[in-house]
């Protein structure tokens, strides 16, 4: 990393400035463009007839009535769309053995989840669509629906597709060896089964698109609620058979996304097709009962692990076993077995020990698809390792601080391989948990928790240690066969104005990619922030890069625009020099002027420059190709991943009679290498943790035994809101990747990922002395009261 | 569902007069008739808070009441407001303090702490956490929309005591 880089004392230096969003005030005046407000020309509007049974084999689908309703333009089903798509298959080479039934539009024979759409009316506007949607007749035989775990892996059990010899997805181990004889060894062995409900995304802006296929030049352009608008222009071109560069994907403002948004969905397909079909835009937003059934949910896992602990207080092995429910099929083109790998790769990963042995099966059922939501598998591996690490302390009469002390890898210890395989290049989590000890000043809370237990208040104190997957290289994707670029690219530019543009294909979901892009890149090349403008979200506009996900939008994203404006600089300068008559490492750049290296003197303003260059070439010397667009494609290069770490601490009051948890207060440390923009940082810290402890009490995909989701509405399903939500105290600790020149990780996942561990631990800790322990999230008042026996 | 109603409705301080579906919202009516696109639709059932708008000052939900139900009243949303500039102060905190992500949720929490602060000087965090329990946002975490009325009801307190 240039030193000169992170200085904030020198003109126009931005990273690791708090500056607030320049795109965020239209959105504060209402002024936001969501794919839900588009309006085009001849626009149709998509509404989908949807299976109320979870399995079942279609007999008959009657349109006749509904096609004859005035305002009706389509009635179409899964047979219409055969021939125009071809089907999809959610597997990755590198999951050896997995297995996932094809998936078209919309089904042709047989229905796998209750909310799976089944024909698609399109219609002048979304009303008349809906009134048509209920005159469609579908007719269905029931079949039984394989909806809890234990139906579907039974021996000789029904299977979700004619296609499958069971309803095993995906199966695998990890085994470093020892294990066995660790636990034979083990001074204690600490024993844990665990629960972790389905939960969903719940964005505010459901899931929407405009699809508008023009048959005159045999173009789509799709206007698309998502988070990566180039895998789906790879999508859309392949599978309805259209060339590349005939597709264009727009993501304009999104109104919230986390992974959800991400992933391939049959209303999307279908519409697509419709407008295929139809020679027609075509419209269609989810409402938030669709959303519920149709949405990707996330988790569902059955863990059952245990800990050995030997001589000292030493972790000395793990052995975990991982059953997770993904739905009828697994998701493309990411899959729905990235989540399970990920809880079985990353258990134990802050700790110093190296026998390890993890199961994982993923296993296919009748509920909607699971897949990648924020934070993927990191919550449960996080939960599953430090409630286990808070009894294995509880066992040895340590606290918790102190065993964690004991146990973690020490910061000055890496290089490191995990007993899983993964890489760590440097993290610091010693700092971390004496950083976060001494915020949220420990001690006193215990002392405060030992007197108000006196009077039988019960509070209580939780800690978890987690490390974070980001940057992610192509040993995520595309060693898999899957077309998702670990590469992004950036255009920076100098207009005839001599202000700034960068064009770039990591894309703004709210979290401030623009922002950090536009600090990058102003830093880079020595202009005010203002004059730099960044465009994302649309694969016209911006070369093609993986865009904006598993935390990648900083570290890939951010070290792409920086080596963009570094070249774009050199040549700036190059320039300058003949104007100036001036050899160029003389020069430097900066607030828009060519200024002289050593004094500062302002020597040649930008404008001028830019007015010479672009209108006045012929002031230039003979051969002079001014070159005023620099564009740079980076891929991470060296370690598969960057791995960042932090500390969670969470501070409950459980009232044991209601079983209702007030939360009091959480801490977060964590260390994402360089911070950009601490302002922005600390947003995705809090807005992670709210997610996180969403799942840690309220939220959960409820589902009745033949499949049908009981609680699929926003009355019913429970969100975190202001009133329930503390405050929450961030801190950073910066330990740079050396594996690029930013230094950036990500950060977006941290706050989630242990949230909620913190809090099932803050409760245990308030219960202790109870004799129960709450090993399943969302911990709800009735589980608590259950726990104590009350109900 | 052909036939439709009259209506006349103070839009934004501006008369609107249509013919409206009896079954059409107000929220769909603001969104689709009008192109008022700040009224944001995340629940259609009164939970969520993303399409509050002014109904003769009051904050009221788009989505649960049809446009015929508002013929004769007065309608505000962040547009109005906007345009008028009374909520100017606190459109900065909330975009000094970055109290808003994807955007989606702001026009209802603006609408919700415009109606806590015409209605209050002085408002404790946990106050303003309770008038905030009917919006929803699921990016921020809500403690910077908290960081963001508050410092704007402070600066009116002072401002007010400047004046006086």
């Amino acid at each position: 990393m240039d030193a000169a880089a992170s200085r904030l004392d020198r003109p126009n230096s931005y990273i690791g400035r708090s500056v607030p969003r320049p795109n965020a005030k239209r959105l504060l005046e209402g002024k936001g463009r969501y794919v839900t407000d588009l309006v085009l020309p001849r626009m149709l509007h998509a509404a989908f007839v949807r299976s109320p049974q979870a399995h079942g084999r279609i007999l008959t689908i009657d349109t006749a009535e509904a096609a004859a309703l005035k305002g009706v333009r389509a009635v179409i089903t899964g047979k219409d769309l055969e021939s125009l798509c071809k089907p999809w298959t959610g597997t990755l080479d590198h999951f050896q053995g997995m297995k996932s039934p094809p998936q078209l539009p919309l089904p042709i024979d047989r229905v796998v989840w209750s909310g799976q759409p089944v024909a698609l009316v399109v219609a002048e506007s979304r009303a008349i669509a809906e009134d048509a949607a209920e005159l469609v007749v579908v007719e269905v035989e029931e079949l039984p629906a394989i909806a809890e775990l234990s139906s579907a892996l039974a021996p000789g059990a029904d299977t979700v597709s004619p296609d499958l010899d069971d309803n095993l997805c995906f199966t695998s181990t990890i085994d470093s060896g020892g294990v066995d004889e660790a636990f034979a060894e083990a001074a204690q062995v600490v024993e844990q089964n665990f629960v972790f409900g389905r939960h969903t995304a719940v964005t505010l802006e459901p899931r929407a698109i405009v699809a508008d296929y023009d048959p005159s030049e045999h173009r789509l352009t799709a206007h698309h609620a998502t988070q990566t608008p180039y895998q789906f222009q790879d999508i859309y071109s392949r599978h309805f058979g259209i060339p590349e560069s005939q597709v264009r994907v727009v993501a304009p403002d999104i109104g919230g996304s986390f992974g959800m948004k991400l992933h391939v969905y049959h209303e999307e397909m279908a519409v697509v097709g419709a407008s295929i079909l139809l020679g027609r835009p075509v419209k269609y937003v989810a409402d938030r009962m669709e959303s519920f059934v149709s949405d990707i949910h996330a988790r569902d896992h059955r863990v059952k692990a245990r800990l050995a602990v030997g001589a000292h207080g030493r972790i000395t092995a793990m052995d975990v076993d991982d059953v997770t429910a993904i739905g009828p099929f697994s998701t493309y083109p990411r899959t729905s077995a990235v989540e399970g790998n990920q809880v079985v790769r990353l258990m134990g990963a802050a700790y110093d020990f190296s026998a390890y042995r993890g199961r994982l099966s993923v296993v296919f059922q009748n509920k909607v698809q699971t897949s990648q939501y924020r934070a993927v598998g990191h919550p449960i591996a996080c939960a599953v390792t430090e409630c286990m690490v808070d009894a294995a302390a509880r066992k040895s009469g340590m606290d918790p601080f102190e065993f964690r002390s004991r146990n973690l890898i020490p910061d000055d210890a890496y290089p490191r391989r995990s007993p899983t395989g993964y890489q760590f290049e440097k993290l610091s989590h010693q700092a971390c948990l004496a950083r976060l000890r001494e915020m949220m000043n420990y001690d006193e809370l215990r002392r405060e928790q030992a007197e108000l237990r006196a009077r039988g208040i019960l509070r209580g104190i939780g800690i978890a240690v987690f490390v974070e997957i980001t940057n992610p290289s192509p040993a995520f994707y595309g060693v898999g066969g899957a077309r998702i670029s670990a590469q992004d690219g950036a255009i920076v530019k100098l207009t005839p104005a001599g202000e700034v543009q960068c064009l770039i294909s990591v894309t703004e979901q709210g979290q401030g990619t623009e922002t950090i892009v536009g600090q990058i890149v102003a830093d880079g090349l020595g202009v005010r922030r203002e004059q730099v403008r960044v465009m994302t979200g649309d694969t016209d506009v911006t070369p093609h890069g993986g865009a904006t996900w598993a935390c990648r939008g900083a570290g890939i994203g951010g070290e792409t625009a920086l080596q963009a404006a570094r070249i774009l600089k050199g040549n700036i300068l190059s320039v300058a020099g003949l104007i100036l008559q001036a050899r160029p490492d003389e020069l430097e750049m900066g607030d828009g002027w060519i200024v002289d290296a050593t004094t500062r003197q302002q020597r040649l303003s930008l404008t001028e420059l830019a007015r010479i260059a672009f209108f006045r070439s012929d002031t230039l010397p003979p051969g002079t190709q001014a070159q005023l667009s620099a564009t740079y494609h980076f891929a991470p290069q060296g370690y598969p991943f960057a791995f960042t770490n932090g500390a969670q601490a969470c501070h409950v009051e459980v009232d044991a009679e209601t079983g209702f948890v007030k939360l009091l207060k959480h801490w977060v440390v964590e260390d994402c290498g360089r911070v950009i923009n601490p302002l922005l940082v600390d947003e995705q810290m809090r807005g992670g943790v709210v997610q996180g402890l969403g799942a840690a009490f309220f939220e959960e995909c409820l589902y009745s035994e033949g499949g049908q989701l009981t609680n699929g509405s926003l009355a019913d399903y429970l969100v975190p809101m202001a009133c329930e939500m503390p405050e929450i105290e961030t801190a950073h600790i910066e330990t740079p990747t050396r594996d690029t020149e930013l230094g950036a990780k990500g950060c977006g996942e941290a706050g989630t990922a242990a949230a909620s561990a913190a809090a099932m631990n803050a409760v245990n800790d308030a219960l202790s002395g109870h004799g129960v322990l709450l090993t399943q999230i969302p911990m709800t008042p009735a589980r608590i009261l259950k726990a104590l026996g009350r109900i | 569902m052909s036939d439709t109603l009259p209506i006349s409705i103070d839009v934004n301080g501006e008369t609107v007069e249509s013919l409206v579906a009896p079954r059409i919202t107000l929220a769909d009516f603001l969104r689709q008739e009008l192109e008022l696109t700040g009224t944001h639709l995340g629940c259609e059932m009164g939970v969520c808070g993303a399409c509050l708008v002014l109904l003769d000052g009051k904050p009221v939900h788009a989505c649960l009441m049809f446009a015929v139900q508002a013929d004769g009243c007065a309608v505000e949303t962040v547009e109005g407001l906007t345009r008028r500039g009374v909520i100017a102060d606190l459109q900065k905190a909330f975009h000094e303090r970055n109290a808003l992500q994807c955007g989606f949720c702001t026009p209802g929490m603006l609408i919700s702490a415009h109606g806590m602060l015409s209605e209050r000087r002085t408002l404790s965090r946990e106050e303003i956490r309770d008038a905030l329990s009917g919006n929803y946002c699921r990016c921020t975490g809500y403690e910077a929309i908290v960081d963001a009325i508050e410092s704007t009801a402070r600066s009116r307190t002072t401002k007010a005591a400047e004046e006086a």
